[in-house]
């Protein structure tokens, strides 16, 4: 009814700039415009540039979505994807889209984004030639990337090219860069900046080609084999990605006779050469400049609303500045760093801590910034850039940042950002308010980036805003919360974190924990509850057979070998391997039950059976029955093996290739009683209907049948995550060996508490893959390794206190023995 | 003889029955009770019910004074039986009276009738 009297506002593009200019005019007037999106992609409007990180394996897609079905359905928006608008009529205001759909319009937006240029080299239409634009590239390239020793090819040194290959190399691939000139990320960054991204690069698996022509894609049956170059070298890879450039998508405005020059040409109120027409984002031209970074559309889209509601906000251009997402590699750029006639440069360089610092001006202003290894204050930089900033009397401090120049003449750094108004914006990729952050920081007491950004979101995309969400942090939570700069410490205890605690234990011999306090400087003469179960597991890891396990430094159900209940009562799980068991066993689980009048059981999630609501007293006894029944402790309690699930494999199930269950066993009899930084799971499906569900434990095993692939890095509780795939073995002995040498790097490598998963997402897969998959002498001493530790490892616990070990643990204190008087 | 019997002790063990930074429990009169020792040899006694979600303190790790319970981590005091940092002034485990004469930890007697 409503709805007949609204105008219809229709955008094309369902991406960033579409929806934020709806978001822009939703905020504004939200019953003005019945709106109908249309949307080549079939998702929801997403993150794009986010794709980086998902590509990397550092964020999934579901975590980059941007508006969720939710949001549209909430404001009666019509949504139609993979429905890519095909004409426009704007006689009549009608669009054309796939499939037939025909919608007239009183307002239209143009925000169909860009298309990734691809070189007309020969062979560039070869099956692996991907571009890097949206979801079904990354999806692509995750595909390529599963290929064992797999090597991606990226032609393009610039930020999409190096993300891309930063990526890839993550995802397990040999990764090299080709690129046309001598310097990376040209057009953002000078020499000295380039050569030590090359070396950054290098660091993380990419590697770098400068000065390198492309000549011809080569392949065969279809599919690339390698790049020619011009100098005759051959770089022989599986993919290659262009990623040399952008080109606004102007397509349909042309052919519908919108004014076109490179873009989709508008006025300072982003109306094209049709008063009913709009256009915003990557595909319009304003002023003779087109974008390819998100700010100046958030610009852009709220000149567009204000238009579209009758406000009188107008585009006056942008000013931007870059930053490059690959982990652990700040680099910031603006303006013109390069400097040229006229200008001066100030250099600042830390060969230590790999930083360097270039500030270009001219007349007393900054004209531009490079910024390498510490980009705290390109932001600020920036700021003043942008406001033509009279810097000359800060001249001598501006290179050491903003914090040091400020406290330096007595002014309060943070009082700009404590009068900042609580509605404005601080991160505008997500569209955060100030007062949205402080309060989630006061609210969660948040007290690291890294919570605020899981809560808020702020900062979590481009990063550009990261020094202001920081300087918010310190405002609202105090000073003290982000001095601590590098590793996360291990506890309150200490300022070191677990990797360097594991290290020194290794090279200087520490044997025991109040030899490691000692060394490490412990600000607590016994440590806490945090870093002492840490600090065992770490000195039973490196000293098989020499450490003596600190039963005080264990949580109670690794003290007492069973899990405790919320009434102060326990679980018993016997081991039943790789989920089989057998009259016997279930017999004597019921002779127990009888016997100790056990409250309940329950079969578990991990294919075994639950004896709940036992008291702390009966466990030795409970144990010694189970024992002769020739069943020992699962550990369902323990930072230690849990289950080996399996399924019925090729013993009896129709589609079986291999047998897994007999795999299963074997490896639970191998790897049961190891202990490790976290619980560890693991599961053998007989064919990839997988109906072990092996592809969400932390290793996997599912038969093919040319042999059996590992999966690593699953998880399905807190986080559900799918595993990755690590390799593919051939036999079953060489499966079970591969595996054993996963388990102990991750036992030598992995923090206290750190899932496979996580350690992972830590050191990258392809770390591990180098390390065990492509390295078979590495593989071999790290599983000699593994069976060493299980000599020591190996023995029930239960027997042991069954026959009366840490027996006052199980009896508490006896009846008083004598009555004394004072 | 009445003043020999108004404060009397009750032996309950050896100090080394307890391992250090450890805790055993014994029946007391109102429920367990939780006796701890410090890894200075110190020894503490409270009621074994957590001031949070009545978790045993006796099954928790023993650090510095205080123990972390079992159940959902909560520090408390060992010497006062309050809860401690961010949780401090929620509630509190009763003290017992304890004391340690010639290697052996006596209880308040009164505690375990
Ligand atoms: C008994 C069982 C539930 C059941 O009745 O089926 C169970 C019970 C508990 N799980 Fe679980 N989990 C059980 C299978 C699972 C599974 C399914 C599986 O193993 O296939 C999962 C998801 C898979 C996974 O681990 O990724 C699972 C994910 C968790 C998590 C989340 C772990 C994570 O990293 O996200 C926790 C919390 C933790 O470990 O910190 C948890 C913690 C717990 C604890 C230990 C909570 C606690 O600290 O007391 C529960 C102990 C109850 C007890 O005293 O017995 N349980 N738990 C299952 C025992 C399996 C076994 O035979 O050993
Ligand atoms: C991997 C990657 C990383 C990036 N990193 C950064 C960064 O760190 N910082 C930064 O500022 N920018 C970054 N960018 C650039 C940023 O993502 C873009 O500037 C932004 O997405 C442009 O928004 P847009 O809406 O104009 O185009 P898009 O987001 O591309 O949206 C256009 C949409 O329109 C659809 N479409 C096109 N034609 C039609 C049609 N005829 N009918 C229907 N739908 C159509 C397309 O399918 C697409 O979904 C990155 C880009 C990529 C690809
Ligand atoms: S899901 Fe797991 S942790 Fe949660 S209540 Fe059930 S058994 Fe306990
Ligand atoms: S019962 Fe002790 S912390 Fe919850």
């Amino acid at each position: 009814m409503q709805n007949e009297a609204r105008e219809k506002l229709i955008v094309i593009g369902n991406g960033m700039a579409g929806c934020r200019a709806v978001e822009e005019v939703l905020k504004r007037d939200p019953d003005r415009y019945e709106i109908v999106i249309f949307g080549a992609e079939p998702h929801v409007n997403y993150n794009r540039i986010m794709l980086s990180p998902v590509l990397a394996g550092e964020k999934r897609f579901a975590e980059i979505i941007l508006n969720d079905q939710a949001w549209y359905t909430d404001n009666n928006i019509t949504l139609h994807t993979s429905c890519a608008v095909t004409a426009i009529d704007t006689a009549t205001r009608t669009v054309f889209a796939e499939g037939g759909v025909a919608e007239r319009y009183d307002r239209l937006i143009l925000a169909t984004g860009s298309d990734a240029v691809r070189l007309p080299l020969p062979g560039a239409d070869l099956q692996g030639v991907i571009t890097f634009r949206d979801l079904s590239d990354v999806e692509a390239m995750v595909k390529a990337s599963a290929i064992d020793g797999g090597r991606a090819v990226v032609i393009g040194g610039g930020l999409l090219g190096l993300e891309a290959a930063y990526g890839l190399a993550r995802r397990g691939m040999k990764a090299t860069v080709v690129h046309l000139l001598d310097i990376l990320m040209e057009r953002q960054v000078d020499a000295s900046a380039s050569h030590l991204l090359t070396e950054a690069l290098k660091e993380r698996g990419v590697e770098t080609v400068l000065g390198a022509q492309s000549e011809e894609i080569v392949g065969r049956d279809g599919h690339v084999t390698a790049l020619q170059l011009k100098d005759g070298r051959t770089l022989p890879c599986d993919i290659v990605v262009m990623a040399v450039g952008i080109r606004p998508n102007v397509r349909l405005a042309k052919v519908s006779g919108l004014a076109i020059a490179r873009g989709i040409v508008v006025d300072d109120t982003m109306r094209t050469s049709d008063p009913a027409v709009f256009a915003v984002g990557e595909c319009a031209e304003h002023r003779g400049q087109c974008y390819g970074l998100v700010a100046p559309i958030w610009e852009m889209c709220r000149a567009l609303a204000g238009t579209l509601t009758g406000g009188d906000e107008t585009y006056a251009g942008s000013v931007v500045s870059t930053r490059l997402k690959v982990s652990g590699v700040d680099v910031f750029s603006a303006g013109r760093f390069a400097g040229g006639d006229g200008c001066e440069d100030i250099v600042y360089r830390d060969a230590g801590r790999g930083v360097y610092k270039r500030i270009v001006l001219e007349n007393g202003r900054i004209a531009g910034t490079v910024l390498f290894g510490d980009a705290v204050d390109g932001s600020w930089y920036f700021d003043l850039m942008r406001a033509g900033a009279d810097v000359s009397d800060i001249r001598e401090t501006l290179v050491f940042g903003q914090a040091a120049t400020e406290g330096l003449r007595g002014l309060d750094p943070s009082a700009a950002v404590a009068a900042m108004a609580d509605d404005a914006e601080v991160c505008g990729c997500n569209g955060i308010c100030k007062g949205a952050i402080t309060t989630a920081i006061t609210a969660k007491k948040l007290t690291s980036l890294d919570s605020v950004r899981a809560v808020t979101k702020a900062s979590a995309s481009c990063g550009t805003c990261t020094p202001l969400v920081e300087k918010l942090l310190r405002l609202t939570a105090g000073d003290s919360v982000l001095e601590h700069k590098g590793p996360k410490p291990l506890c309150p205890c200490t300022h070191c974190g677990h990797g360097l605690v594991r290290k020194r234990i290794v090279e200087q011999g520490l044997q025991s924990i109040p030899a490691v306090m000692q060394a490490m400087e412990w600000t607590t003469p016994d440590g806490c509850a945090s870093c002492r179960p840490a600090l065992n597991y770490y000195l039973l890891c490196a000293w098989p057979g020499l450490y003596r396990d600190d039963a005080q430094s264990r949580f109670v159900n690794e003290r007492v070998h069973a899990n405790i209940q919320k009434d102060g009562t326990y679980s018993v799980v016997p081991r039943m391997w790789g989920g089989m068991t057998s009259s016997k066993e279930l017999r004597a689980i019921a002779d127990v039950v009888d016997r100790f009048n056990i409250p309940a059981v329950k079969v578990t999630g991990g294919q075994r059976i639950d004896l709940l609501g036992v008291h702390k007293e009966q466990l030795p006894a409970v144990w010694a029955e189970l024992n002769a029944a020739g069943m020992v402790s699962g550990h369902a309690y323990g930072k230690a093996l849990r289950t080996v699930k399996t399924c019925v494999g090729s013993e009896w199930c129709r589609f079986g290739t291999q047998d897994s269950t007999g795999l299963g066993v074997k490896l639970e009899r191998l790897l049961w009683g190891s202990w490790t930084p976290a619980k560890v799971k693991l599961a053998v499906s007989g064919c990839p209907r997988n109906c072990a569900e092996a592809t969400c434990k932390d290793i996997g095993v599912v038969c093919v049948d040319s042999g059996y692939e590992i999966h690593i890095g699953g998880a399905a509780g807190l986080h559900i995550k799918g595993t990755e795939l690590l390799t593919k073995v051939r036999g079953e002995r060489d499966t079970i060996e591969m595996i054993a040498a996963i388990l102990q790097l991750y036992r030598e490598e992995g923090f206290y508490l750190e899932r496979v998963y996580k350690w992972m997402d830590r050191v990258g897969i392809a770390s591990i893959a180098a390390r065990v998959a492509d390295d078979a002498a590495g593989r071999n001493a790290l599983f000699e390794r593994f069976m060493e530790a299980q000599r020591f490892s190996q023995d029930d616990p239960w027997a042991a206190r069954a026959a009366g070990h840490d027996a006052s643990e199980f009896q508490g204190l006896g009846a008083p023995l004598r009555v004394a008087a004072e | 003889m009445s003043t020999i019997l108004e404060r009397p002790w009750v032996d309950v063990c050896a100090l080394t029955d307890i391992p250090q930074r450890g805790a055993r429990r014994i029946a007391g009169a109102s429920g367990p009770i939780a006796v701890f020792r410090t890894g200075d040899d110190e020894v503490f006694a409270l009621v074994d019910r957590c001031p949070h979600k009545q978790g045993p303190l006796s099954m928790g790790i023993v650090h510095g004074t205080s123990v972390t319970c079992p159940l959902h981590g909560r520090n408390v005091d060992l010497a006062s039986g309050q809860l401690m940092g961010a949780d401090a002034g929620q509630g509190c485990a009763p003290r017992i009276e304890v004391r340690v004469v010639g290697g052996r930890i006596e209880l308040a007697a009164e505690a375990l009738r």
